[in-house]
């Protein structure tokens, strides 16, 4: 029986140690993906993110629990800890959260380092991914690193992205740049027993609403006024705003509920499709680049490469040139 | 291609709740270079082996200072051994007396470290025993 059958049968092992020669990109590694992607495709993705200290890992303990206990579902846990820019070394810290999840086979955790990725998750995390998705894993969380505002790979990996934030983490300006509440399906208000937070929820549902307006009654200078806002597309999906504690459980059936109709949203109105198209046309757009890349680098001379690289360090071709240059042999 | 990494499970059996000397040698172990998966205090022996096996780890360290070293020794071994992981390395830094350390490698203890151990041996030993 060669390794990838027995991935498929369920064993372990054999799943742990094709984890780890995917997450090398081994050739070994590659071979078992292409062997394994006909049985991808079922496992819904979910996203977890946010900054570093608003409980994620807690949290994605408290879901896996909800859904092994209420749905019987099987649960795969991708958990993204930062890799030193120096050593390469890295400590990987998210299952100290997540021990209320062993001695249940129906749960598999890996811990990966983000080895010198700075979207928030690895290099081969998609890759892993899709080991899970085909081994038969219903649902996969991934766990990305402690993000800030531009940690965004993950909305392209995931089906649903749930956006972990904290009271006391920001004001409403916070709330409005670009970056990792844009990319959010789902907000989660976390440590919802703390002081502050009314506050972090009103300016997440504020900021929400400058995006998707509806319908609104305020009142102003002491009169009621009533602002119609154009009918909203019935296909949108407009992010809810869900609250717990995930030292205790509270609200996590709810979330798990915004996390299901979102599933539903996407199916009903073809984005799971086009997200699974975009997700695997990004892919396959990578490894194109990465194989042209080291075609072009088959074809010129090492020393002629490093001296083009010395020249531009002198200042003598601008790096402009140095890649037409390259390109073109003048 | 990426390089192979050595990855080391961080583990605190047992009951007693001082785990400055873990924290110490998984900083240590991350600053040479290697992955170490750090699972905090109060794990239980089948915890160990089970987070073992799911993140495929090369070498396991554990932490006893409870003086319970030889009952939690050799079950971990055992569970290791039942999982199909006969190949990890098994570590354990703590108090541990003289007298109980020939049994220890005899069953297949690759390093034990004492008090004022240091690091750098730690870290040699693992890529040693890892190669």
């Amino acid at each position: 029986m060669t390794n990838t059958d027995s991935v498929l049968e369920g064993n372990r092992l054999s799943l742990s140690r094709l984890l780890t020669q995917v997450e090398n990109d081994s050739r070994e590694g590659r071979a078992a993906l292409t062997e394994l992607f006909p049985h991808t495709g079922r496992a819904h993705l979910i996203g977890v993110t946010g900054a570093p200290g608003t409980g994620k890992s807690s949290l994605v303990n408290q879901l896996t629990l909800y859904y092994r206990k209420q749905q019987n579902k099987k649960i795969a846990i991708i958990a993204v800890d930062p890799s030193s820019p120096f050593t390469g070394g890295a400590v990987l810290g998210d299952r100290v959260r997540m021990r209320d999840l062993s001695g249940d086979n129906g749960v598999f955790i890996r811990s990966m380092a983000s080895r010198g990725s700075v979207g928030g998750l690895a290099q081969t995390t998609a890759s892993l991914a899709q080991v899970f998705d085909a081994a038969g894993y219903d649902i996969i969380i991934i766990e990305t690193v402690g993000a800030g505002q531009s940690e965004v790979d993950i909305a392209r990996l995931a089906h649903t992205t749930v956006v972990v934030e904290a009271p006391g983490l920001g004001d409403e300006i916070q709330a409005i740049k670009a970056g990792i509440l844009e990319i959010a399906d789902i907000l989660v208000v976390n440590k919802a027993d703390r002081p502050g937070v009314e506050n972090t929820e009103r300016a997440l549902r504020s900021t929400l609403e400058l995006a998707h307006p509806t319908k609104r009654i305020f009142r102003h200078h002491g009169q009621t006024l009533t602002v119609n806002v154009p009918e909203v597309n019935a296909t949108l999906w407009i992010p809810p705003i869900n609250k717990t504690i995930s030292t205790d459980g509270t609200g996590i059936p709810e979330l798990a509920g915004s996390i299901e109709k979102h599933a539903a949203h996407l199916h009903q109105s073809g984005d799971w499709a086009a997200r699974d198209r975009t997700r695997l046309g990004s892919e396959m757009e990578a490894l194109l680049r990465e194989a042209l890349m080291s075609r072009f680098l088959e074809g010129v001379h090492k020393k002629k490469y490093e001296d083009i690289i010395e020249k531009v360090h002198q200042r003598g071709l601008s790096p402009y040139e140095a890649v037409q240059y390259l390109l073109n042999g003048k | 291609m990426t390089e192979k990494k050595i990855r080391v499970l961080v583990a605190k059996p047992g009951l007693d709740g001082h785990d400055r000397g873990a924290k110490v040698v998984a900083r240590a172990l991350r600053d040479a270079g290697m992955e170490v998966i750090y699972t905090g205090l109060r794990q239980t022996p089948e915890m160990i082996a089970e987070a073992a096996l799911q993140e495929d780890v090369d070498v396991v360290g554990l932490s006893i200072l409870s003086g319970a070293h030889m009952a939690l020794a050799p079950r971990i071994l055992e569970l290791l051994k039942a999982n199909g992981q006969e190949n990890v390395h098994v570590f354990i830094g703590g108090i541990i007396p003289d007298e109980d350390m020939p049994r220890l490698r005899e069953m297949g203890i690759t390093g034990i470290y004492g008090p004022g151990a240091s690091t750098e041996d730690i870290i040699k030993d693992v890529r040693e025993a890892v190669k």
